[in-house]
């Protein structure tokens, strides 16, 4: 189950290595998207750094939805999700595996948007620890979220419009728990931060054990 | 009653029992119960705003249930009746966005208040349930709808909790402190209009869901009849290729 | 023992009976030929088989399992060539049949892999290049090697030669005779008739999502089994309660 996981997430890192469509389209309208926020906000220094968890999550959101498009497209293209039933690979391996891939994948996003809003929005952080570790839970949670609703619509047409309507609700709450946990890394609200990661990591406890639990239903039906 | 066929005598009665219900709420709702000392004559709209989202959560719960049943048996009946929860959910959902609203206006002097963090919450939920619908719509083969929503439905009913626990936490973190009407003394008879609603709404509830259940479940006939003619047809098409086989030994058509 | 046993096989796509009962019964060994026009459920047929599509009504049992409720055992024993490679085009063609070696837990994937794609007679030049970049015959082949490799009880092939020159049809052939002799079970949906003819195949055409006729096989087939799933033209009752 663990080598049968790994394997998927190495397949999945090696094509995003060769194709570079994250790194070359996804990671770039992240760092777009922190742009367009200062042109909205005028460009105002003390909105910018009072907003910077706000803005910097909504674009994670965002990006995020591409960075899993992309992840099911790749299984699409030439019907590779036949090929991966018919190898009997573990319905919750392949889930794990792909959830593996895409955290490592908004790990990097995250990273480039700090770096993005250090420098544009002037932020500071207080607290390195809280806002690595909120990073990391809210990865996993929109990763986990993410590929089981990427696997609920694959196959279906017209499923790139469909994907951000079903999934962005679903990741309210996270959108909540990690502005708010960052409030409290970046200094820029009085709010107890690690209250916050509980939420993160209830949400992310929740879709991983809905994706380890059930991702063969949705296979089936790819 | 030919022209009518979703109703039935069971549902006759819950459509009654619902009617005169509502009656006997407007009656007590709009004259026998006392003004509220802050509200005035506004406070009438919770005999509405009150039962909606404890309806709505019933549609969302029942949907997730009997989609648990469907996945488990996968019997069409348990998916349909689902989506006709849900559905019903939606609608009463929204209303109570609705409702939410126009009391909002007088008493907050704006139609949306972020501080309520009910509505906030409902209003997350219906655009989940939103697409829930959207999902359903997606023409293609049934059994794979039935399946992908139902896996929804079940993701869909563990996010209530973890948005209302969110929201409600993402307000009492900056200050605002919401006073909720229930923390209040409530007259009795105010209280028994309160529950009669609650109760009437619940016939309402089961009497809408269960005549959109039947619409869905006359439909799914006459998919089913569509398809035993699709086979047949399907099938004299094989006929025609033993006569074309008869003809031209060997050869491909 | 059939392999593959079809009763009254009905098999939707979307709304559509692609397969409008279908009796067959297939035993290990045997190469099957599929025939029929453009639309007769020959892809249906194959996918059925390979436990990818759930029988709407009939039983397949397909190596013993029941397509119904045990698709998951059959999937991991059979093998299907089908019109889109299955391949990831971003990937070489090592890296391809190395990946599903071991997607299958195949012993020594690489050597395995490297071992199949020679059989197939892919050039060494073209081992690293992405399956993207090859030609179509190529990705065929490389498609062929990533099947090979799992060793499949059955293997399922939708138009095998589409697309390759006369050395990879020789191959193909000499692979499909090999499985067979094997004890693999082999069922190839094609148009090629004169080119399929030199596996000496049993034929099976189908239309309109039924079997017209099933000639009888070479080998020893159960004579009451074959009477009674070569029946055509009887009335199907579908009997449907999913």
């Amino acid at each position: 189950m663990v080598r049968e996981a790994l394997l998927i997430a190495g397949k999945d890192l090696r094509i995003e290595g060769r194709s570079r469509v994250v790194a070359s389209q996804v990671l770039p309208f992240a760092l777009l998207s922190l742009v367009l926020f200062a042109f909205a906000l005028n460009a105002n220094r003390q909105a910018l750094r009072d907003f910077t968890p706000g803005l910097f999550w909504v674009a994670v959101l965002f990006s995020a939805l591409l960075a899993i498009q992309r992840a099911f497209a790749i299984e699409a293209a030439d019907k590779t999700s036949d090929s991966l039933r018919l190898s009997g690979i573990e319905p919750a391996a392949i889930f794990a595996g792909k959830t593996i891939a895409v955290v490592v994948q908004l790990l990097a996003l995250e990273a480039l948007l700090l770096v993005g809003v250090l420098i544009f929005y002037e932020a500071s952080i207080d607290s390195y620890p809280l806002l690595g570790v909120t990073a990391l839970v809210a990865a996993i949670g929109v990763a986990a979220a993410g590929t089981m609703y990427g696997a609920l619509i694959a196959g279906i047409r017209g499923s790139e419009t469909l994907l951000p309507i079903l999934l962005l609700p679903v990741l309210a709450p996270v959108l909540i728990g990690a502005t708010r946990a960052f409030d409290d890394a970046f200094g820029s609200a009085a709010v107890n931060g690690w209250a916050w990661l509980v939420l993160l990591a209830l949400f992310a406890v929740v879709y991983l054990l809905f994706g380890l639990l059930s991702y063969g239903v949705l296979l089936e039906e790819s | 009653m030919t022209t009518n066929p979703t109703a039935s005598r069971h549902t006759r009665v819950f459509g009654l029992i619902s009617l005169f219900g509502f009656a006997l709420v407007a009656l007590l709702g709009l004259f026998l119960t006392e003004p509220d000392d802050v509200q005035g004559d506004l406070v009438r709209i919770i005999y509405v705003h009150v039962p909606l989202p404890i309806m709505a959560y019933v549609g969302f719960v029942v949907g997730a249930v009997a989609s648990g049943l469907f996945l488990k048996n996968r019997n069409p009946f348990a998916d349909l009746v689902a989506c006709s929860a849900i559905e019903v959910g939606v609608i009463f959902g929204v209303l109570t966005l609705i409702t939410g609203a126009v009391w909002g206006s007088p008493s907050w002097g704006t139609y949306w208040e972020w501080g309520d963090v009910r509505l906030v919450s409902m209003l997350v939920l219906v655009l989940l349930y939103v697409g829930y619908l959207a999902l359903r719509q997606i023409p293609g083969d049934a059994d794979a709808t039935a399946t992908r929503s139902a896996m929804m439905a079940l993701m869909s009913v563990v996010m209530i909790p973890i948005v209302r626990y969110s929201v409600d936490w993402w307000k009492n973190d900056t200050l605002h402190q919401q006073a909720s009407l229930t923390d209040g003394k409530l007259e009795d008879l105010t209280l028994f209009t309160l529950l009669l609603s609650i109760l009437v709404f619940g016939f309402f509830f089961v009497w809408l869901t269960t005549h959109r259940f039947r619409v869905a479940w006359l439909e799914h006939q006459i998919a089913e009849v569509g398809l035993v003619d699709a086979i047949a047809e399907r099938r004299a098409e094989a006929a025609d290729g033993v006569q074309a086989a008869i003809a031209n030994p060997g050869g491909e058509s | 023992m059939s392999t593959v046993h079809l009763r009254d096989v009905v098999a939707l796509l979307g709304r559509f009976p692609a397969l409008a009962g279908v009796n067959l019964a297939i035993d290990p060994g045997e190469v099957v030929l599929l025939q029929g026009p453009n639309g007769a459920g020959k892809t249906t047929l194959l996918r059925v088989c390979a436990g990818l599509i759930r029988p709407t009504s009939g039983t397949a049992e397909i190596l013993g399992y029941n397509a119904a409720n045990q698709g998951k055992q059959i999937r991991r024993r059979v093998g299907l060539i089908a019109h889109s490679t299955g391949l990831y085009g971003d990937l070489s063609v090592v890296e391809n049949v190395e990946f599903w070696a071991r997607a299958s837990a195949v012993a020594e994937p690489l050597a395995t892999a490297l071992e199949a794609i020679e059989r197939l007679g892919i050039a060494e030049r073209l081992h690293d290049l992405a399956v993207d970049r090859l030609s179509a015959g190529q990705r065929r082949r490389t498609s062929i090697a990533a099947m090979v490799v799992r060793r499949p009880e059955i293997w399922l092939l939708d138009e095998p030669h589409a697309g390759l020159d006369q050395s990879g049809r020789d191959i193909v052939d000499a692979l499909i005779l090999d499985a067979a002799a094997a004890g693999a079970t082999v069922i190839v949906a094609s148009h090629e008739l004169e080119r399929v003819g030199r596996l000496k195949p049993r034929a099976v055409t189908i239309a309109g999502g039924a079997v017209l006729s099933a000639a009888e096989s070479q080998d020893d087939v159960a004579e009451d089994d074959v009477a009674e799933d070569d029946v055509v033209e009887d009335d199907v009752e579908v009997s449907r309660g999913s």
